[in-house]
């Protein structure tokens, strides 16, 4: 018998033999994509009633509100640059999962965007003295070209190969930053520094408060486009060529073009995070955009769950915060819990966090 | 021209501890399909063991024997806890884990070790040899590769263990109908590739200095000499390995600079993979859907 998605050599690319067949609960190497167990109730629920809908969005809408209200209002300093990164982290997983969740193409090297487009914020605005705002749609340009011509390549590399690649430019990329030759644009070794923007018209926000609530203002565009294109046509295709190429690209789908296309969007979307870190930061250096970063960005997108829009924002949450708890234990803790919660996850939850919490609420409310 | 000898025999060197890396990604890969990324960091790890055990006074090739047989352990406990429930997991989540083994070790090696960057020994004598044209280090530790590797060739070829593990790698069902225990040679497999992956990490350790993160860039080029050698062929890995060396060295000195040089790999990487995905002396694999 052959099941969708898995070929008969054994190298399954995001199929795992019929997960369907495999007994609950959900075993180590499940499908991260496939819901286990109650896949029946979850398409129910996917079905919604306008009603709710409609109760859904007021929920979003207010929750939005008090995220941009309450830490304005009462946090300061540090707490709000904290919430601020979380803000930078969630966009930058959202690209990656647009790519990984969405699309099935494996990236390791996301890093690379985030570096892409922090440089590109940095040097316009210590170069050319543009504004902060401003560099943001600059930089969504470029890394969206930088990430169609990645993608071109890489129409050619699956699974592993992918994953290896992306990898590998992940090792390379502060080698790349360092290159002597735009060393007088990108400050070479010793990095760029950028002013810290104000709030504009006279608002009394402070610098804090201000990049905070521009932070958040960006990343809910930048959601809601991540929103509608996973469910509309494209987000379709995108999961069908994910699911199975073969039969997507016999319904018509133009894998090559859909492929590079995603990886154009991913890229924006990263790229954008990686312009507010450096705004927010105010500064950039090639070492701090090593293979780590592109690490973290993988984990907070497994943790979250791979292709859950709202899981990039627990998977944010988490990479924001584990560290500063865990280094008071030592240096080397975070990197140790990331590491046994990527593979617990893998193990027991494969759907990530997100995916967790769905299946449970869906549950609860039966 | 000297220049030109001295980058070769420079190449040569580092090619062979490529070469080791190489081998032990492609016997893990051929056995199992997975792509090790948490490879270096274990090597590192058994480095950071074995300058314990120098820094306590064992004698530097006991120190090198006792660490083979550590890493060997190692490689097997993780091939058993980690790795055999993954077996037919799909690409996401066996990346996911081998991403998650890399953080963890690497942690590790920070945590017990420290962060500093330390000085390892080399047991070869520091003067230039054959003409000046390599030091000690390089000739005794290209040496030390090649005898190695020369005995898992030999292992592979000549012993009845060996002809078991390339069956169980080759076809796993098959290979269990005519009674080898499959499960135990994947084991042995990881256990080797770690054990030869430590050894790699010995020998680089006192030209690139000991830290944590010390074999990002080997396994790079490690990768690069894997998939340029073919994938699933070891001994194409050994000579890709010995090839990106000697093209890193003479693309460092003439090409591209020193301050390029990883990502010279990485254009080896893209290019392989894009122009001839198989490698050099790779199988292509074709599948029926």
């Amino acid at each position: 018998m052959v099941q969708a998605g898995v070929k008969p050599d054994g190298t399954t690319l995001f199929g795992s033999p019929s997960v369907e067949a495999m007994p609950a609960p959900a075993t180590a190497g499940a499908d991260p994509y496939v819901p286990t167990g109650d896949a029946a109730l979850l398409a129910v629920a996917n079905t919604r009633s306008p009603a709710r809908t409609r109760r859904s969005a007021m929920l979003v809408v207010l929750a939005l509100i008090v995220a941009a209200a309450v830490p304005t209002a009462f946090f300061n300093g540090y707490h709000l640059f904290q919430l601020t990164m979380v803000v930078v982290y969630a966009i930058g997983i959202l690209g990656l999962s647009m790519l990984i969740g969405f699309n099935g193409q494996i990236s390791l090297g996301h890093g690379a965007f985030f570096a892409i487009g922090a440089y590109t914020a940095a040097i316009l605005m210590a170069n050319w003295d543009v504004p902060y705002w401003a560099t943001l749609p600059v930089s969504a340009a470029v890394c969206a070209i930088v990430g169609f011509l990645i993608g071109l390549p890489a129409l050619r590399l699956e699974g592993h190969y992918l994953a290896l690649t992306t990898f590998a430019l992940a090792i390379s990329i502060p080698q790349l930053l360092k290159i002597n030759a735009v060393s007088d644009w990108t400050g070479g070794v010793q990095g760029l520094v950028i002013d810290k923007p104000d709030a504009p018209f006279g608002l009394p926000f402070s610098g804090d408060q201000w990049l905070y609530l521009f932070a958040l203002a960006v990343g809910v565009v930048l959601y809601v486009i991540a929103w509608n294109l996973t469910r509309g046509r494209v987000g379709r295709a995108m999961m069908a060529v994910r699911d199975h190429s073969l039969a997507a690209e016999a319904m018509g789908v133009n894998l090559a073009m859909l492929k590079t296309r995603t990886f154009a969007w991913s890229a924006m979307f990263t790229g954008i995070a990686g312009s507010l870190q450096a705004i927010v930061v105010q500064f950039v250096a090639p070492d701090a955009y090593g293979v780590f970063i592109s690490i973290f960005l993988f984990v907070g997108l497994v943790v979250g769950g791979v292709a859950s829009i709202g899981g990039t924002i627990l998977g944010a949450v988490f990479i924001e915060f584990v560290p500063n708890i865990a280094t008071q234990l030592s240096k080397s803790a975070p990197g140790a819990i990331y590491g046994l919660l990527l593979i617990a996850v893998m193990f027991l939850m494969p759907q990530g966090a997100g995916g967790f919490l769905k299946s449970l609420a869906t549950r609860l409310r039966r | 021209m000297e220049g030109l000898i001295h980058q070769v025999m420079s190449g040569i060197a580092n090619g062979s501890i490529y070469a080791s890396v190489a081998l032990a990604l492609v016997m893990i890969y051929k056995a199992t399909h997975h792509i090790n990324f948490a490879q270096g960091e274990m090597a590192t790890f058994a480095t950071y063991i074995s300058l314990m055990l120098i820094n306590a006074g064992v004698s530097y090739w006991a120190a090198f024997l006792f660490t083979l047989v550590i890493a060997f352990a190692g490689g097997m406990v993780i091939e058993r806890i980690l790795m055999r429930p993954m077996m037919n997991a799909p690409v996401l989540s066996s990346v996911g884990v081998f991403i998650g083994l890399l953080l963890i070790i690497n942690a590790c090696s920070g945590w017990f070790f420290g962060y500093t960057i330390k000085s390892f020994p080399s047991p070869f004598p520091s003067q230039p040899m054959l003409g000046g044209y390599v030091s000690g280090h390089e000739l005794g530790s290209t040496a030390v590769t090649l005898v190695v590797l020369l005995l898992v060739y030999l292992f592979f070829r000549y012993t009845r263990l060996g002809l078991a593990m390339r069956a169980a790698a080759f076809n796993p069902a098959s290979a269990r109908l005519v009674g080898v225990r499959v499960g135990a040679m994947l084991g042995l497999g990881w256990g080797l590739a770690a054990a030869i992956g430590s050894m790699a990490g010995m020998m680089v350790a006192p030209v690139v200095f000991l830290d944590p993160n010390m074999m990002f860039g080997i396994l790079l080029y490690a990768f690069a000499g894997a998939l340029l050698g073919g994938i699933d062929n070891p001994l194409g890995a050994v000579l890709g390995g010995f090839a990106v060396g000697i093209i890193e060295n003479l693309g460092g000195a003439y090409l591209v600079g020193t301050e390029l040089k990883l990502t010279l790999a990485l254009v080896i990487i893209v290019v392989v993979l894009v122009v001839k995905p198989t490698g050099l002396l790779g199988r292509a694999v074709q599948s029926r859907v």
